[in-house]
């Protein structure tokens, strides 16, 4: 009976082990790839452990095209990706102390405006929004790709921050108010540090959505000294433009890079976002 | 007086009506202009002959009438596109739903191998993701290679046909099941171990205690599932823009991609917005579906 039950453990680890392994395979033969001699890569391409690690591909890719080096497109990446989080996290911390705490003409309407864009899907409104933002000028800026995120857009994150807040007692606001505290400072100095988990949680979905979205700088990006990773890198890879599979894989690793050591370093905030406000939904 | 004013104002901001006005305020803005000023104007596109160099001209439902009678790419994408998310959504929910049923009984190596069955969610959606699996199906990529260790001397193109280019952006889409699994896991976590012991007590074996309990418990959490995964599955639209483009003969043309072309690569911006609009429709009618199946199969306590 012993030994029958460490067959069957060690059967289920061979088996959810060797799944993993599956799953993770292409990454790191990715990134293997990178480390091997780029002319070897496609010969060698069913070995995983590269015959002797090189660093060329790193030094090559780093290059980029048109005399740009990729240290401009993640500077560009980063710059789009902190600004649009922190506007994106503050105005829906706001929008959502406002939905959760006070009762004012509209609060209902605006509700189901925000289970309305939390509906609509960027897709549906590639198009919309791109001739819009053509009248407006902002076409080849980044405007497009940072100040909607500024208004609480995204009904996902003030969904999430209202859920959080409703679990905050109201008995602090209450003893803040006849302590003479207006709306504001409740906001400021009671809801906002109370809700910081959130507000995490959300900044770490925020910055990899936004560090990951390739559509909009497609759309809307046209000068390449402005470009983010994300187009960058395809352009980089286009058929024609290099065949260099070395430093593909290479600034291809180090793109994912931000997403991967996020992962390992907040995946408690990552596991927690997904099985609750996915449930919730 | 000016001191009496300013507290005044101070009072008046300080109200619970205009304080959440005030907070609520960006949203207010951000919904009007980003998302109904936009959706207006494009509706009167829509309706137009328009195609960015000249003025639109107005011209009533031509775009539509043109989409539904004499546009073959356009129902051929449709197809396309409901392949896809009906065939991938499943998948991966079946195979979200076995991994979370392997990963509930918890050893000391769940964390690792719940972190690399997650992984993938996480980064499958980046450019990264859709050029390696570019190469991966290429001709000499590493999926013929290993086919060739396993014996199978091969030098298909994956990419190439047209019966198996759309299942790589398919299984590229099943591998992404991570997400889903977490949901599963935590509503699995959720079901009460005194219904199973009850099921035990009545001699019910794992088999068909997966299928009168966990599976009929868990229905809410697919059904959320579902709606959610059906609606993304028919927006999709980076990795078949980077690992496909539609080829070959249009036999992996997704929608959201052929509304791209339509708009930016022929200019027919016109008919790219109404063929907007009649993807909002779809996924309208999607959820509307969905919602109607689901007192039929949807589990809900207490009735």
């Amino acid at each position: 009976m012993k030994t029958k039950r460490k067959i069957g453990k060690i059967f289920y680890h061979v088996i959810v082990c060797g799944l993993g392994l599956v799953m993770i395979y292409p990454l790191v033969w990715m990134v293997m790839s990178s480390f091997k001699e780029t002319n070897t890569i496609f010969l060698t391409a069913g070995q995983l452990i590269p015959e002797k690690f090189v660093l060329s591909n790193y030094i090559n890719g780093w290059k980029g095209f048109a005399k740009i080096t990729f240290a401009t497109f993640f500077k560009n990446s980063l710059f789009i990706a902190v600004v649009a989080t922190m506007g994106t996290v503050f105005s829906s911390a706001l929008v959502a102390y406002g939905l959760a705490r006070c009762r004012f003409f509209g609060r209902r309407a605006l509700f189901v405006a925000m289970l309305l864009s939390m509906m609509l899907p960027a897709q549906v409104l590639m198009i919309p929004q791109y001739l819009w933002y053509q009248k407006l000028g902002w076409v080849g800026s980044y405007r497009p790709l940072i100040l909607p995120y500024c208004f609480a857009i995204q009904g996902f994150f003030v969904y999430m921050m209202i859920n959080f807040i409703d679990g905050i007692p109201r008995e602090l606001d209450e003893a803040a108010k006849i302590d003479g505290c207006s709306y504001y400072g409740i906001f400021s100095r009671i809801i906002m540090p109370l809700i910081s988990p959130a507000l995490i949680t959300a900044s770490i979905f925020s910055f990899m959505w936004r560090w990951d979205d390739f559509l909009s700088a497609l759309l809307y990006i046209n000068e390449s000294a402005k470009y983010p990773v994300s187009l960058a890198l395809k352009l980089f890879c286009d058929p024609g433009s290099s065949s260099d599979y070395g430093a593909m894989f290479a600034m291809a690793t180090l793109s994912i890079l931000p997403a991967v050591i996020i992962f390992i370093c907040l995946q408690k905030y990552l596991v927690e976002g997904i099985s609750t406000s996915g449930l919730k939904g | 007086m000016k001191d009496n004013k300013g507290a005044g104002l101070k009072h008046f901001l300080n109200k619970e009506s205009t304080a959440g006005v005030v907070f609520s305020l960006p949203f207010i803005i951000g919904f009007l202009l980003f998302m109904v000023v936009p959706m207006g104007i494009s509706f009167y596109y829509s309706l137009c002959d328009y195609n960015i160099l000249s003025p639109p001209v107005f011209a009533g439902l031509k775009n539509y009438i043109k989409m539904f009678t004499d546009d073959k790419v356009f129902s051929q994408t449709i197809g396309v596109t409901f392949y896809f998310a009906l065939v991938s959504v499943p998948l991966r929910l079946i195979f979200a739903l076995m991994v979370a049923m392997l990963l509930l009984n918890t050893t000391k190596a769940t964390g690792f191998y719940r972190a690399a069955y997650y992984l993938p969610s996480i980064i499958g959606g980046s450019v990264a993701v859709a050029i390696l699996w570019k190469r991966m199906f290429a001709t000499d990529g590493v999926v013929n290679h290993l086919l060739g260790i396993m014996g199978i001397q091969t030098s298909f193109a994956w990419l190439g046909n047209k019966n198996t280019a759309i299942w790589t952006l398919i299984i590229l889409a099943v591998w992404q099941f991570g997400s889903s699994m977490l949901i599963f896991l935590s509503s699995l976590k959720q079901i009460p171990v005194t219904l199973y012991e009850a099921a035990r007590v009545d001699g019910a074996n794992k088999f068909s205690q997966f299928f009168k309990i966990t599976l009929p418990l868990l229905t809410p959490t697919i059904f959320f599932n579902l709606v959610m995964q059906m609606i993304n599955g028919f927006l999709a639209f980076t990795q078949c823009f980077i690992i496909t483009q539609g080829k070959p003969l249009n036999s992996t043309l997704f929608y959201t991609v052929y509304m791209y072309q339509q708009s930016f690569e022929f200019y027919n911006t016109g008919y790219g917005a109404a063929l907007a609009w009649v993807m909002l429709g779809i996924i309208g009618l999607i959820t509307a579906i969905l919602f109607a199946t689901k007192k039929f199969w949807v589990y809900t306590e207490g009735v």
